[in-house]
């Protein structure tokens, strides 16, 4: 059947109005119906993320969006859905794009201006990024035969290894 | 083992103390900020020793950290339903992680770190929650605490974070800035002049939500309620604080007109009302929790308006907190009945008002 308005699209809409004692009947697809200020939503469930889970489902139900899982912690849609959390830091990795709108939905942003971190850098990275930098410098004091120099950068490779 | 809450500095309540502004109209400030370790699974999902290498981790930061120093640490996992319960009711852990919600049962390696008016709890449903409490309308020193331990304890442990989205939690209405600020704060006025509906409409509609005594999932209860931020990211702390801070100072000044057109336009009903409502407390041999509740509030009122002299503020606070179950069975040293709880409440309550009563009326 199609749209009593704009005669373009299937009718998903059925209004029953009675004017006048008379019944009308009306049948609209769901955008003429939503210019006309009919509501189509269909009811979310009553939970204080029911709205937010329920955009999560028609958000990532795009192929391949269902079989999805979390590498690191394994989480899947389906237990977000059932639990309303993550399951870890890497699912918003994962799940980046479709985060992105939930979070735009939930919070009217999806962009944090709050105060920024850095994690602090572990004692090993820090040495061995420090031990890079000595010994890409010993690495040119020898190509520019600064052996002054290269042999004290040497002594302090030695003394961090 | 049962928990020995002597330990702790000011019994862990001293945000009851009712020394900060506003103290007759906002009972407490609490910031709380949740962050979560990287490298793990977030605490439901971990498995039980991924939760204790969290615990153990966050112990050896601590024992550095100064503001955490002298902090006593229960863990949870380790007391039984009676000494949680008590925790919880003093407000230092939330039910979850006291595994006194049905949803969620107790964790391996739940913990908690109690200082001077700031907390940190271990393998809630973030690894981390930090929290700031203070007595009265005190938004400002209650950010300016948890952000120094929060910053401490962040270069000493790696949290989750992501340059888009900022720190990652569990639930996504937490994430960006982990901020939650929450005002404890007594409306009887806008609940009697029937002005509250609005008034939390309005909330709504500034971004701002509402919680009973408990926080998430509490009822309302003695015209009690916690007024917190909603959202989370896209805005700095500052920003959500500012608007917190305005919005309660709005909330107060409200309230305070609502008080004196009810003793302007109804005094002597209200005066009755709340009269009624300390004789009650002074004689009933029974109460349940929303009864004492809902009379306390009465009573709050009347020392407010200063119906009620001498009664103090701080003695209102502690029955508050005193009068609930798990705190008659720990001072009567065994399990009670819900009759025996009455009971039991009615007779605290009794000689709380009792010692104070010299100098009533």
């Amino acid at each position: 059947m199609l749209c009593d308005s704009c005669h373009e699209r299937d009718a998903v809409v059925h209004l029953t109005t009675i004017q006048d004692n008379a019944v009308h009947q009306l049948h609209l697809c769901e955008r003429c119906a939503a210019e006309r200020g009919v509501e189509t939503t269909v009811a979310t469930p009553k939970h204080p993320l029911g709205e937010f889970l329920h955009d999560a489902h028609q958000q990532l139900a795009m192929p391949n969006g269902e079989g999805l899982r979390c590498t690191f912690c394994h989480t899947t849609m389906a237990d977000f859905r059932a639990t309303g959390r993550w399951g870890c830091a890497r699912c918003y990795t994962n799940f980046e794009a479709g985060i992105r709108e939930l979070l735009r939905r939930v919070h009217g942003n999806h962009r944090h201006v709050g105060r920024t971190y850095h994690p602090p850098m572990s004692e090993s990275l820090e040495r061995s990024a420090v031990l890079g930098e000595l010994r890409d410098r010993l690495r040119r004091a020898i190509e520019s035969e600064q052996f002054e120099l290269a042999a004290d950068l040497r002594d302090r490779i030695k003394v961090m290894e | 083992m049962t928990v020995d809450l002597s330990l702790l500095p000011d019994g862990g309540v001293g945000w009851l103390d009712a020394s900060g502004t506003h103290s007759d109209i906002v009972l407490s400030t609490r910031i709380r900020l949740a962050r979560n370790l990287d490298g793990y699974a977030f605490a439901a999902r971990a498995r039980d020793g991924e939760r204790l290498r969290v615990l153990a981790q966050v112990r050896e930061a601590v024992s550095s950290l100064p503001m955490l120093r002298e902090a006593v640490m229960y863990r949870l996992d380790e007391l039984p339903p009676t000494s949680r319960a008590l925790l919880h009711e003093r407000h230092l852990v939330s039910k979850e992680l006291a595994g006194l919600d049905a949803q969620h049962p107790l964790r391996s390696g739940a913990a908690v770190f109690l200082a001077d008016g700031l907390g940190l709890m271990v393998n809630e449903e973030d690894h981390l929650r930090l929290q700031s409490l203070r007595s009265g309308f005190a938004l400002q020193e209650a950010y300016a605490a948890i952000d120094k331990l929060d910053r401490d304890l962040g270069t000493r442990i790696p949290y989750s974070y992501h340059s888009e989205f900022g720190f990652l939690t569990a639930c996504p209405t937490n994430v960006g800035t982990g901020m939650r600020g929450s005002v404890l704060i007594h409306l009887p006025g806008l609940v009697l002049t029937k002005e509250i509906g609005k008034v939390l409409t309005s909330l709504q509609q500034m971004g701002l939500t509402y919680r009973g005594l408990y926080g998430e999932g509490s009822e309302v209860v003695g015209n009690f309620f916690q007024i917190s931020n909603q959202t989370t990211l896209g805005r700095s702390e500052e920003e959500l604080l500012d608007q917190l801070l305005r919005v309660v100072g709005h909330v107060v000044e409200r309230e305070a007109e609502a008080r004196r057109v009810l003793l302007r336009d109804a005094g002597y009903i209200i005066e009755d009302k709340l009269w009624r409502a300390y004789g009650t407390l002074r004689y009933a041999r029974s109460l349940t929790f929303d009864e004492a509740m809902n009379y306390l509030s009465g009573v709050r009122l009347a020392v407010g308006l200063k119906l009620i002299s001498s009664l103090s503020v701080y003695t209102l606070n502690k029955l508050l907190i005193f009068s609930q179950a798990a705190h008659l069975a720990f001072a009567e040293g065994r399990a009670l009945t819900e009759s025996e709880t009455n009971l039991a409440r009615a007779r605290y309550v009794r000689k709380a008002l009792e010692e104070e009563a010299g100098s009533v009326g």
